[in-house]
């Protein structure tokens, strides 16, 4: 069964369409890059996802369930803004994860800390922009679950912490689970990704593999962003 | 290894043709084992998945195999090296010979300028 499958989804905001008939499949085992410009939709469809926002119209499902608590336990979720409070430290972050998710894997997260020289004793309003964006992203990548969506997880970072964040995730999604990273820096992620899928104004304007992207247009999806998207503006 | 991907062909047959020149160049010596397929993957900054397939591609050649349990390890097998160590040097000549046709050599040419390169050593 598909792990996120949108059918005509459609998302009004009070004056604008966000998302418009939007029909898309997710299948277990990938890592999927749903890219496009600023105000294209990626967050939209990816708070539908954790059950933030409702659809106007059209369905969303993971593994075939509508989002909610049943669903919270197979999507680990990383926003595109920080919904931690900024007075934990690190041991008291590992603590709520642990309460949350039975899934979470602290041994792995500390293992990661660890390595990254983070003090257990420091506190998010401690840490600088590069570090809190590699905690967060460490918290999400250790619990075990089916459907990971990053919503810019390397966004606004140094190269240094970008690679760091990279392979993170390619070292700890499993085989099973699926990966969605949203961006708009898509020279970073392409290496990694299998699919993407382009976004704009609310449409899916292309889905394919990366490979089949190289092989038929010869070009990078990074190339290929910029021309698809030159002639959509 | 120091990976370098170019933006006009898949990922995986640049893989294939990284990891084979590694191996012909024994910077991954013959009979040693591979990392997991995750932990390449990481540290070339690749998908997996594409790694899997420049493996199965690798494997397929010869130039590695695989014990179920113990993992991937590089061919001790020399005729296997050997010839794929021919098909690259085919490849290199072929391509070379091209762009030196692009700058308006004959052959003639060429093997008059090799051997003064090779007496200029």
């Amino acid at each position: 069964m598909a792990l996120l499958e949108c059918r005509q989804l459609t998302k009004y905001y009070s004056t604008s369409l966000a998302l418009d008939r939007v029909d898309l499949t997710i299948e277990p085992g990938r890592i999927v890059g749903l890219l496009g410009p600023n105000g294209s939709g990626k967050t939209t469809l990816i708070k539908i996802a954790n059950g933030l926002l409702v659809p106007s119209s059209g369905t969303l499902t993971i593994a075939g369930l509508t989002p909610g608590p049943e669903t919270k336990r197979l999507v680990s979720y990383l926003p595109e803004r920080t919904y931690l409070s900024t007075w934990m430290n690190v041991v008291q972050l590992l603590d709520f994860f642990c309460d949350f998710y039975p899934d979470f894997d602290r041994d792995a997260a500390e293992r990661m800390l660890t390595a990254l020289e983070i003090s257990p004793r420091l506190r998010i309003k401690q840490m600088s922009k590069g570090t809190r964006e590699k905690v967060q992203l460490i918290l999400v990548m250790s619990r075990k679950a089916k459907l990971y969506l990053l919503d810019e997880p390397i966004g606004g970072v140094d190269p240094a912490t970008r690679d760091y964040i990279i392979r993170t995730i390619i070292s700890n999604y499993n085989e099973e689970a699926s990966v969605v990273i949203s961006t708009h820096l898509i020279a970073d992620v392409e290496n990694v990704l299998d699919d993407v899928i382009f976004i704009n104004r609310g449409r899916v304007v292309l889905q394919s593999s990366v490979d089949q992207i190289r092989e038929e247009k010869n070009c990078s999806v990074d190339e290929l962003f910029r021309e698809v998207f030159r002639y959509a503006e | 290894m120091d990976w370098q991907f170019r933006s006009d062909q898949p990922i995986y047959t640049q893989l294939v043709q990284q990891l084979t020149r590694a191996i012909l160049s024994g910077e991954l010596s013959a009979g040693s084992r591979l990392p997991a397929v995750r932990e390449l993957a990481a540290q070339a900054g690749v998908n997996p998945n594409t790694m899997q397939r420049a493996m199965a591609e690798l494997e397929q050649g010869g130039l590695i195999y695989s014990q179920r349990t113990a993992g991937r390890f590089v061919t001790e097998d020399e005729a296997v090296i050997g010839e794929s160590r021919r098909r690259l040097a085919r490849r290199e000549a072929a391509s070379f010979l091209d762009a030196m046709a692009a700058l308006g050599y004959d052959r003639t040419q060429i093997l008059q300028l090799l051997q003064e390169e090779k007496e200029a050593e």
